[in-house]
């Protein structure tokens, strides 16, 4: 456990020191390709983080009180876009490992859902869900849901199918229906798959959730931050930057939740934990 | 004899997989009796495996009547009337021991402590004391198959069907494992229709011996072991188990087994599997 957390910070020094090394070095010399570096386009990171205890603005509150209330707003969002999205996910998974018909049939369509950038159908899940009296963040859940159930779905799929035809054999020596079949076999094999899905869908359901904040023209999240401080990026670059690490910070919290979760649900020999 | 007091009645079994149109499975005769303990052995690819899963309705035979306690083989299966044992244990990683054997119990609605006596009984009747909460990882696999033996005995089916169950164990715990099948056998009283392709294993175990050939699976010849019981490590060195062993041999030979020849695995368990 001190190893690791050793490690944690020894990464995390390194980084930074990259950072900081190369925009001393860059600065040095004058770079101008790919980009001029200055304190304009690349902040140092002791700036980003003391923005964050600046006041928001002129007599307002500190900024990371600012983000802390967009980041709980978004991470609510996420999390019913999470759960709404792998539920739906898990679900059609079940249906399309019990008919190859289907499975043909529909996965096509099921992958093309994800070429369609989620910027073109956002717009269209607010207008659709707008007018029904549900709260302007539903439409903003719904689209990181999107974004959530497919990887649930194409992994579950491989995880149902995962079982051992042995054991599927033995399930039939028992005559177990297909319903005992799926839940004392195919879900319980498929939950490694699943939570690899889930560590994926986690994080994409944050981004999901400040992508679809944008169209909803929904302020009280990172999303409406982020947008609002790239219109200050040139009086106050650091904003922006500080936005980002918080955005950063609320994946990686939904992803290390997967992780939680996964420990106490998973029970499975060593050589097989992802 | 009656049909009802025969556990397994193959008549004129024949089968042809569909892809390959490779001929398993040819006009299979043969009736098990309550109480004994039979051996199918032959070489890779004689459809041992393949008449296993015929009785127990896990492939459907292209010909021929497979009546299995007196029903058809898909009633008796919907009855629960076998217990199956494969090579590997095929436990459930996720699953305690106790939890793995009580798995057919669930599937059955046994309530709770109903549940718990009957894998007391069986931790028991294995030899597994004190790994109840182990999971199958932490395991030997001679432990492993005794969890699985334990798990196709569990809601006291009156057939074991075995497929190989000892062939991926040591020569070591192989033996031990025999002398625990035999003391099983004989506790719980009920038949068993054992796959090998040992035939130290086959005659040492079993009270008659079905030698099979390969391409087309045929019966060779049944030979009745008259060994005396219980059998004991002893059994294994009477002059008699040697007739026997060497007896069922040249029933191979005759069948078409060619000990010279050099086997190649692979192909033969992919040719009986039908792929």
């Amino acid at each position: 456990m001190l190893r690791r957390g050793l490690v944690f910070v020894g990464v995390l020094a390194a980084l930074v020191a990259l950072w900081e090394a190369f925009k001393i070095s860059a600065e040095a010399v004058n770079l101008t390709w790919p980009f001029p570096v200055n304190d304009r386009t690349f902040p140092h990171i002791h700036d980003i983080v003391g923005q964050l205890f600046e006041p928001s603005r002129r007599n307002g509150p500190m900024l990371i009180e600012v983000l802390w209330d967009a980041a709980l707003f978004t991470a609510k969002e996420a999390f019913v876009g999470f759960l709404l999205g792998a539920t739906v996910g898990f679900l059609i998974a079940v249906v399309l490992v019990h008919s190859n018909l289907l499975q043909r049939g529909f996965l096509p369509y099921i992958v093309a859902s994800q070429t369609v950038p989620i910027l073109a159908i956002a717009p269209m899940v607010v207008v659709w869900l707008g007018g029904r009296g549900l709260p302007g963040w539903f439409s903003v859940s719904v689209i990181a849901a999107y974004l959530t159930f497919f990887p649930v779905t194409i992994s579950a799929l491989r995880g149902l199918q995962s079982a051992d035809p042995r054991a599927l054999e033995l399930m039939r020596s028992y005559a177990a229906s297909r319903w005992k079949i799926l839940w004392k076999l195919r879900v319980p094999a498929s939950l490694p798959y699943l939570f690899a899905a889930f560590k994926i869908s986690a994080t994409a359901s944050v981004v999901g959730a400040i992508i679809g904040e944008l169209p909803a023209s929904i302020q009280d999240g990172l999303g409406g931050a982020i947008l609002n401080f790239n219109q200050y990026y040139l009086s106050s670059p650091t904003s922006l930057w500080a936005t980002n690490l918080v955005a950063a910070l609320l994946g990686i919290a939904f992803f290390l939740a997967i992780v939680g979760v996964e420990r106490l649900v998973v029970r499975r020999a060593p050589e097989h934990v992802a | 004899m009656s049909e009802n007091q025969i556990v397994v009645s193959l008549s004129g079994v024949s089968k042809r997989f569909a892809t390959g149109g490779l001929e398993a499975l040819r006009a299979i005769d043969l009736e098990v009796r309550p109480g004994e303990f039979i051996s199918l052995i032959g070489p890779s690819g004689c459809g041992k495996s393949t008449l296993l899963r015929v009785v127990g309705d896990l492939v459907q035979p292209t010909e021929g009547r497979v009546v299995v306690n007196g029903k058809p083989a898909h009633q008796a299966r919907l009855d629960r009337d076998y217990g199956m044992v494969f090579q590997d244990a095929v436990l459930y990683d996720w699953r305690t021991v106790a939890k793995n054997i009580s798995l057919p119990l669930e599937l059955l609605g046994w309530d709770r402590p109903r549940r718990a006596e009957r894998v007391r009984e069986l931790i028991e009747l294995v030899e597994l004391g004190g790994f109840e909460e182990h999971h199958p990882w932490e395991l030997s696999g001679g432990m492993q198959q005794r969890v699985a033996i334990a798990r196709a005995l569990s809601f006291r089916p009156p057939l074991l069907l075995m497929d190989e169950p000892f062939g991926a164990l040591d020569e070591m715990t192989r033996e031990r494992m025999n002398m625990e099948l035999l003391r099983i056998w004989q506790q719980s009283g009920g038949t068993i229709l054992f796959v090998t392709h040992s035939i130290a294993e086959a005659v040492f175990l079993s009270t008659r011996v079905v030698v099979m050939s390969p391409r087309p699976g045929q019966i060779v010849g049944v030979v009745e072991i008259d060994l005396p019981q219980p059998r004991t490590a002893d059994t294994r060195e009477y002059p008699r188990f040697f007739e026997l062993v060497t007896e069922v041999r040249e029933l191979l030979r005759r069948g078409g087994t060619d000990f010279d020849a050099p086997v190649i695995e692979e192909e033969l368990i992919a040719a009986e599997e039908g792929l």
